[in-house]
């Protein structure tokens, strides 16, 4: 492995030196694996990808810079927003600073590699700290070999950003690997939205994504995070998502799929005070023979602490879904609420969408329920729409669009609400 | 001028082709008139205007619709909209998720050439004042289609589809059921603005009450799929006063 600054700390050399070590010695994904059940293995390889992104000369990453310019993502371009930061292909290609009242408050967005540079007690303390272990283990190890890309957002107590942040991660040219990996501190009664958006240059570029992002929410704390992936039709992508939640912290996560070949997403919150809150989202529109897998945890580690999952796919063509998701509850969390619900919308018979619900209780005085359905479109709803002049294709889009309206819902930025609406319909256009 | 003629029509449920539900009904619609069908539940009403439109669970086993002497039957059911015929659902179907706004706007865009962008501008300004006439607060509009609705509500929203989509034709199935008096009158008026020499409409009703507001050029009286007895306004309450089995009476020699 080759290091790519010499003025990165020994102690991150190590780190990636052993997370370099894992990826090796972990095996690759087995359908024996329980953890892997339903999912499409033989597709998940990494042959003939530079796996290692190779350095480049000032020219190349200049040209980079360049292409990324018209790769710029519809939460940039058209929302209000506090600062963000862009890379392609590993490398910074834009930032947009925070504004001085906010950097004299204590609040720092900044590239990964820098905050490991300047700010080492926070990536000492947080990054990683929590594990997702849901199988993609091998993939974030080679995240953490291999991250120069990513952000830190630290929020100091007590410390409102009102205005979302966003960071931008695309990939461009074939076999193309990247690794973005976000870190995300709120302090105590800190609020903050960050919007992350992965996507492809090119859309039918082979890459690979193993995208890591850690969010902690302290005591009294707001988060909220969404993740939009437009990744190329011939992307293999990985994410994992590790949201841990403290006292009275109530953290709202909305990962939106549209892109790829095959997109895991690991996602598993950790409710660790009482009162704390997990709202876990998600929408997927699922065509061609794309096939998305989503494995969920909900861990319920102190009394009175709750949790909402409802994660919705659309599924088109000869799409295939997998959700799995366990909710546990550790023995002292008594009075936990928790709730898991995957939806799927069938719009084709060719279409095929797993669920695997479960829940794990070790407390007696608890609330815990979930569910799982397919369904198509009932008959009466598709000629109602037929029967206004609205064409099949296009009533599809638009029952999708009402099907996903219950989850955007819950965002309370309506500009947001708006955006993602509209990036959601783009998957139509295609 | 545009004409609707319904000839010979025989239709049955698409799982039970051999069993017609209207066996043979013939009419002409031009633009302007408004055509009553009244008759006993169970007579094919329903099954007629739901045919012609082109709902997917009944068949036209025989006979023809031509719209400005153009079959309709080989045009998928979007395609008949398109062309000008709306139908009124007796019950309009809910769409969650689906606001009023953006369904009525894919509805004006589907009928725009290709490539042609909607001027979101004008159609909201024509929205608005579709809903200022028919009297529906503007708040509707971020409601989703009929969810929550109540009777009176679903019937107003059909009104407002139709008054923004403009058709040659309206197939108005049963418009009244489920609302009270002045549920219905709100709904009587709004079919009264919309009428003029631009609309045809097919009204079908059991009940004689909806056409002491919406008054009918023409009365048709349908009985066991067939038309058995046609005239004018009067018909209808002459229907009102004998009842139905009078109809059952005149049917009988009809069909001997």
């Amino acid at each position: 492995m080759t290091a790519s600054a010499s003025t990165l700390p020994q102690w991150w050399l190590d780190t990636r030196a052993a997370a370099w070590d894992r990826y090796n010695a972990a095996p690759a994904p087995s359908r024996a694996d329980e953890r892997w059940r339903f999912s499409d293995v033989a597709g998940i390889t990494l042959d003939g990808l530079a796996i290692e992104p190779a350095a480049l000369s000032d020219s190349e990453i200049l040209a980079l810079k360049t292409k990324a310019q018209g790769a710029l993502s519809p939460f940039r371009a058209t929302l209000k927003h506090a600062a963000s930061l862009s890379f392609i292909n590993n490398r910074l290609s834009h930032s947009a600073s925070l504004p001085g009242e906010l950097t004299a408050k204590g609040v720092i967005f900044c590239p990964i590699e820098e905050a490991i540079e300047k700010y080492p007690q926070h990536i000492q303390t947080y990054l990683q700290k929590h594990d997702v272990a849901l199988g993609s283990e091998k993939f974030t190890a080679l995240n953490t070999a291999l991250t120069t890309s990513g952000a830190l957002l630290y929020v100091p107590k007590n410390v409102v950003v009102e205005l979302p942040l966003i960071l931008e991660h695309i990939a461009t040219d074939d076999d193309a690997c990247v690794y973005p990996h976000t870190l995300v501190i709120l302090e105590d009664n800190a609020r903050a939205t960050l919007i992350e958006y992965f996507a492809s240059a090119e859309p039918g570029a082979r890459h690979f994504a193993s995208g890591v992002n850690d969010l902690h929410a302290g005591a009294g704390a707001q988060l909220t995070y969404i993740g939009a992936q437009s990744w190329s039709s011939n992307t293999l992508a990985f994410q994992t998502n590790s949201i841990v939640a403290q006292r009275d912290a109530r953290v709202t996560s909305l990962n939106v799929h549209l892109g790829g070949r095959q997109a895991r997403h690991e996602s598993h919150s950790r409710l660790q005070g009482p009162g704390a809150h997990s709202e876990m989202l998600a929408l997927t529109i699922a065509t061609g023979a794309q096939q998305f897998d989503q494995r969920t945890l909900q861990t319920h580690q102190a009394p009175h602490t709750s949790s909402n999952l409802l994660y919705k796919n659309a599924l088109l063509d000869t799409a295939k879904t997998i959700f799995s998701g366990l909710i546990i509850v550790e023995p002292d969390a008594q009075k936990t609420d928790a709730y898991q619900s995957n939806r799927n919308l069938m719009l084709s018979d060719a279409a095929e969408s797993n669920s695997l619900p479960g829940l794990e209780i070790q407390a007696n005085d608890v609330r815990c329920t979930h569910g799982a359905t397919s369904a198509r479109i009932p008959a009466e709803q598709e000629f109602y729409l037929q029967s206004r002049g609205i064409d099949p294709a296009q009533a599809h889009e638009l029952l999708v669009a009402g099907f996903f309206e219950e989850v955007l819902n819950k965002l309370e930025n309506e500009e947001l609400h708006a955006v993602l609406a509209s990036l959601l319909q783009t998957k139509f256009k295609k | 001028m545009h004409t609707l003629e319904i000839r010979d029509l025989v239709v049955a449920l698409t799982e039970t082709p051999d069993k017609p539900i209207v066996k043979g009904v013939s009419l002409t619609i031009k633009s302007g008139e408004v055509h009553a069908v009244m008759g006993p539940n169970g007579t094919g009403k329903s099954t007629l205007s739901k045919a012609i439109a082109g709902h997917p669970d009944y068949t036209i086993t025989s006979g023809d619709v031509f719209l400005d002497g153009k079959s309709v039957l080989e045009m998928e059911p979007d395609e008949r909209a398109r062309a000008g015929i709306f139908l009124a659902f007796q019950y309009p179907s809910e769409i969650p998720g689906v606001s009023i706004a953006n369904f009525l706007r894919a509805a004006v865009q589907a009928r725009l050439g290709e490539g042609e962008d909607l001027d979101a501008v004008a159609y909201y300004k024509n929205l608005y004042a579709k809903m200022d006439m028919l009297k529906i607060d503007r708040k509707f509009t971020s409601r989703a289609v009929n969810e929550g609705f109540s009777g009176g509500e679903k019937k107003r929203c059909e009104i407002l589809q139709m008054a923004m989509l403009e058709p040659s034709f309206a197939l108005m199935d049963e418009t009244d059921s489920g609302l009270d008096i002045d549920a219905l009158k709100i709904v009587a008026e709004g079919v009264n603005q919309l009428r003029g020499p631009k609309l045809g409409v097919l009204l079908i009703t059991h009940y004689q009450r909806l056409l002491n507001h919406i008054v009918p050029d023409y009365v048709h009286v349908m009985y066991d799929g067939r038309i058995v007895k046609s005239g004018d306004k009067n018909l209808a309450i002459e229907l009102e006063a004998k009842g139905y089995d009078w109809v059952k009476d005149i049917a009988v020699p009809a069909m001997s």
